[in-house]
């Protein structure tokens, strides 16, 4: 049998993954993706626990958790579009009009 | 044991497919790999006696949300901006300071009192369609309404955002 501690080590290893896409890569893309594969790391959690705990809470959780990020990534592919039409840039760096 | 075999495979393909993701340079190889990446997490819920929870990462990730990305990648212009390297100048004491975060992570649970639960013999959840659908539609009726309700403002803002013209 496959111990609980396996799939929380599993799923820490891809939320350092993806936060380190989101650190350190400048790309607004790239960016987007890894905080995709974070969520997904906390719905590993969500339903290794409500297995292990025999709880139905947390796979409920994780439906919500997948909703959430749907509706995320479809306000931030629209804003992206925005943006990319207005100022042709990709990079973080780069997009600073609202700074002061 | 067969079962921990299937997980090593799994857990290796997807641990090697995110670090695809974060350091391929061409965004196009990035989605795929994401996709292979969100395929192995689903065959891991699917050991995880979740087959719904599966289905719909299947569905939603794979079908909906990475195809969105390709779309969007197709209309962006990704040839110049795009392209990038990983580690962009002297970051290195980032990576360094990740790989002291995952040792600590990876000793902390291994010692914890998690790392001796075990799965039980006889589970009364089978993580079914119809057990999901029962839970969702009486005891968390309201969080399922505030979700559409989210999601139904998602749509309109994404239409409002993505008009030609604004004013």
């Amino acid at each position: 049998m496959v111990p609980l501690s396996w799939y929380i080590i599993l799923s820490a290893l891809l939320f350092i993954i993806g936060t380190s896409g989101v650190l350190l890569r400048r790309n607004i893309l790239i960016i987007l993706m890894s905080v995709e594969l974070i969520l997904n790391s906390v719905n590993i959690n969500l339903v290794a626990f409500s297995y292990f705990l025999q709880d139905l809470r947390g796979q409920i959780f994780s439906i919500f958790v997948i909703t959430i990020a749907a509706a995320e990534v479809a306000i931030a592919l629209g804003i992206l579009i925005a943006l990319v039409r207005n100022k042709a840039a990709l990079n973080v760096d780069e997009i600073q009009t609202m700074k002061g | 044991m067969a079962e921990q075999m299937f997980f090593f495979v799994f857990a290796i393909l997807a641990v090697g497919s995110a670090i695809a993701v974060v350091s391929l340079r061409n965004p196009v190889h990035s989605v795929i790999s994401l996709m292979v990446c969100f395929l192995q997490m689903a065959a891991l819920f699917v050991m995880l006696r979740a087959p719904f929870i599966a289905v719909v990462q299947v569905f939603v990730y794979v079908g909906a949300v990475l195809v969105l990305f390709l779309f969007v990648i197709m209309m962006l212009d990704i040839s110049k901006a795009g392209m990038e390297r990983f580690v962009s100048g002297g970051q290195l004491w980032v990576i360094a300071l990740l790989g002291v975060l995952v040792i600590e992570m990876v000793l902390i649970v291994s010692r914890s009192r998690l790392a001796v639960i075990t799965a039980p013999a006889a589970g009364r959840l089978t993580g079914t369609v119809r057990e999901v659908g029962e839970a969702l539609f009486t005891k968390y009726i309201l969080p399922f309404e505030v979700v559409s309700l989210i999601l139904l403002v998602a749509l309109l803002g994404a239409i409002v955002l993505g008009r030609k013209e604004l004013r």
